[in-house]
């Protein structure tokens, strides 16, 4: 082990990433509470992607059941943030077993067509159910989560509320990428990869290849609840768009583009992502134009997304030195 | 019971959208089938051949017979477009992940929205009715536009002209091998490679007519290419991906579910639609009339 690799870096950036408010921009910490959630939401779908090999083109459907379950539970239940939020990630993983235990049974394209389809379902859902969900208007001022006694600590006490907000965001999703990233390198995670390189070698080998594939869909599915929940409260209010495709797309683009080859590639999609899409989007209004242009040069060129072609340009530089 | 005379036009207003949405889904399905690249930027195909006619009519004036012509000249923009994206670029990414194929064509329809907002704008825009077709037609009480009866006139013809290319002629038997067994077609001596691209640009061409000829019937506005592209899935699902009568019937279902869907629950129809898709899928996931895949 070279003493770089010694160094807990995950850690490290989870510090750095509480300094964020002591610079004091209300913008920039708009901008990393954003970046935090939707990287947990990228690396749960990883789970499925680049570990199981699973094409999942409906994972806003979890991430939407977790918004609405805790936005509800906490807005129209006032139920505290401690439990909406495990609550949330419960609900979610329980829609993507039943979701799931269909959508195993099927190969490639057919699995990604059906994920799909369920997720309509709940946009359609989400969509129409003004009763519960607010239809179309969606479910707007969500309370942020009690954290008064933030002010309290030494550090944190002169941060404002969505400042401490983002605090238990870095917490919360810190904690879950350390519970993935234990999974994916768990035997549990070693039989997902098995199952990605060589589903038929697998069923030989006397693995139930179906019921892991299920346990992965559950355990993303459970993670992108739990992102869901924190964003619907970020983002002060829970919209059925949550579910709807182009949201689904979104974490496959931020998988891709930080590598799906990599525990944290999804993580940096994230980052750069959104903090491109902040920059581009104060020069022009066009940015999916952008957007798709990075998108196919990302295909053709680097394949590998960020993280792999960091990767491959290190090892290269290793090997001239050597 | 509702009165039968109602029961007729909702029913008749379902067979028009389906037979824009068979026109839509077929080019979806035949390059899902033969290409095995599930289409995305096809509603965007669609939407460009709505603002190309819009755009021609314009050029040409609405003289007689001038609506046609840009109905043709739109389809035809269309198909060379779509002809170029795929010499150009999408050829490169066949044997590699679905994922990169998937991304691809979502990266065009996002490129494509964004060019059709910067050329056309956001506003509604639409086209009349050709001079010939503007009047209408009463049966049994109800009152039926020439055009509408053109539309579902126009789909069972453009269906039998598509079945005897596809079961009558040898381009059609090279398609269907191709859908089979490229490499074999491949060994065999035929260009596989230009096939693709013909079949790509017969697939674009369909949408770009659907597109041109929906505009005297709905307003030209952006986001259609994200609408129908979620509908022409669902009917190519529903029908069978890669079949071709599947997909004439998966229109047909779509239309009449969504039209008498919107009597039986009215605030959950889009929800019957996607709920018939997963049971499709669920039950019989290649489809009504398709084949399993191998």
């Amino acid at each position: 082990m070279t003493p770089a690799r010694r160094i807990p870096w995950p850690l490290l950036v989870a510090l750095a990433a509480m300094l964020v408010p002591a610079a004091g921009s209300r913008f920039w910490t708009f901008v990393a509470t954003d970046v935090a959630i939707l990287a947990l939401f990228a690396v749960s779908l990883n789970l499925l992607l680049g570990y199981t090999g699973l094409v999942s083109f409906g994972h806003a459907a979890y991430f939407a059941i977790g918004a609405y379950t805790c936005g509800l539970l906490m807005k129209k239940a006032a139920v505290p943030f401690v439990v909406a939020w495990p609550a949330a990630g419960v609900l979610a993983a329980l829609f993507a077993l039943v979701f799931g235990f269909f959508c195993v049974r099927l190969t490639k394209i057919y699995f990604a067509m059906l994920t799909l389809a369920f997720a309509q379902i709940v946009w359609a859902i989400c969509f129409k159910w003004n009763d519960v969900t607010g239809g179309e208007q969606g479910m707007p001022e969500i309370p942020y989560p009690d954290l008064g006694w933030m002010g309290a600590l030494p550090y944190f006490g002169r941060f404002r509320t969505s400042d401490h907000f983002y605090v238990l965001v870095v917490a919360l999703v810190a904690a879950c990428l350390l519970v993935l990233r234990r999974i994916v390198d768990s035997p549990f995670g070693r039989i997902l990869t098995t199952i990605r390189e060589n589903p038929e070698r697998a069923a030989f080998i006397g693995v139930n290849v179906r019921r892991f594939e299920l346990a992965a869909f559950v355990i993303a599915g459970a993670f992108a609840g739990l992102s869901g929940a924190l964003f619907g409260i970020f983002n002060r209010g829970v919209f059925p768009d949550f579910a709807y495709w182009p949201k689904s797309s979104e974490a496959l683009i931020m998988t891709l583009l930080g590598g799906m080859g990599h525990f944290w590639g999804p993580a940096v999609g994230a980052l750069v992502l959104l903090v491109l899409n902040q920059q581009i989007t104060s020069y022009t209004e066009y940015w999916p134009l952008v957007l798709g242009t990075i998108l196919i040069v990302l295909l053709f060129v680097f394949p590998g997304g960020i993280v792999g072609a960091l990767a491959d340009a290190a090892h290269r530089l290793r090997r001239t030195w050597r | 019971m509702p009165d039968p005379s109602f029961l007729f036009a909702q029913s008749l207003s379902g067979l028009t959208a389906a037979m824009f949405l068979f026109l839509i889904a077929s080019g979806l399905s035949l390059i899902f089938g033969v290409l095995r690249v599930l289409n995305f930027a096809h509603g965007s195909f669609y939407m460009l051949g709505a603002y190309l006619a819009y755009q021609m009519v314009q050029w040409v004036g609405t003289g007689p017979g001038r609506f046609w012509w840009a109905v043709l000249g739109a389809a035809v923009a269309v198909a060379v477009l779509g002809g170029l994206v795929e010499r150009l670029l999408l050829r490169n990414l066949y044997g590699k992940d679905e994922l990169y194929q998937l991304l691809f064509t979502y990266a065009l329809v996002l490129i494509l929205s964004d060019a059709a907002k910067i050329s056309w704008g956001t506003g509604q825009l639409s086209v009349s009715r050709p001079a010939s077709l503007t009047g209408s037609v009463r049966i049994f009480d109800t009152i039926v536009p020439h055009y509408n009866l053109f539309i579902i006139l126009l789909g069972p013809t453009i269906a039998v002209a598509f079945w005897v290319l596809l079961y009558r002629t040898r381009a059609g038997r090279l398609i269907r091998a191709a859908a089979l067994d490229r490499e074999m077609l491949g060994a065999l001596g035929i260009d596989v490679s230009r096939l693709y691209t013909g079949v790509f640009v017969l697939g674009s061409f369909l949408a770009g007519l659907g597109g041109a000829l929906i505009t005297p019937v709905k307003t030209i506005v952006p986001g259609m290419d994200v609408e129908i592209i979620v509908e022409a899935f669902i009917v190519v699902v529903i029908g069978g991906l890669g079949s071709f009568w599947g997909t004439f019937l998966g229109a047909i279902v779509y239309g009449q579910v969504l039209s008498f869907g919107i009597l039986v629950i009215p605030r959950f129809s889009i929800f019957s639609v996607f709920a018939l898709m997963a049971v499709v899928l669920i039950l019989r996931p290649w489809g009504l009339l398709g084949r399993p895949l191998k």
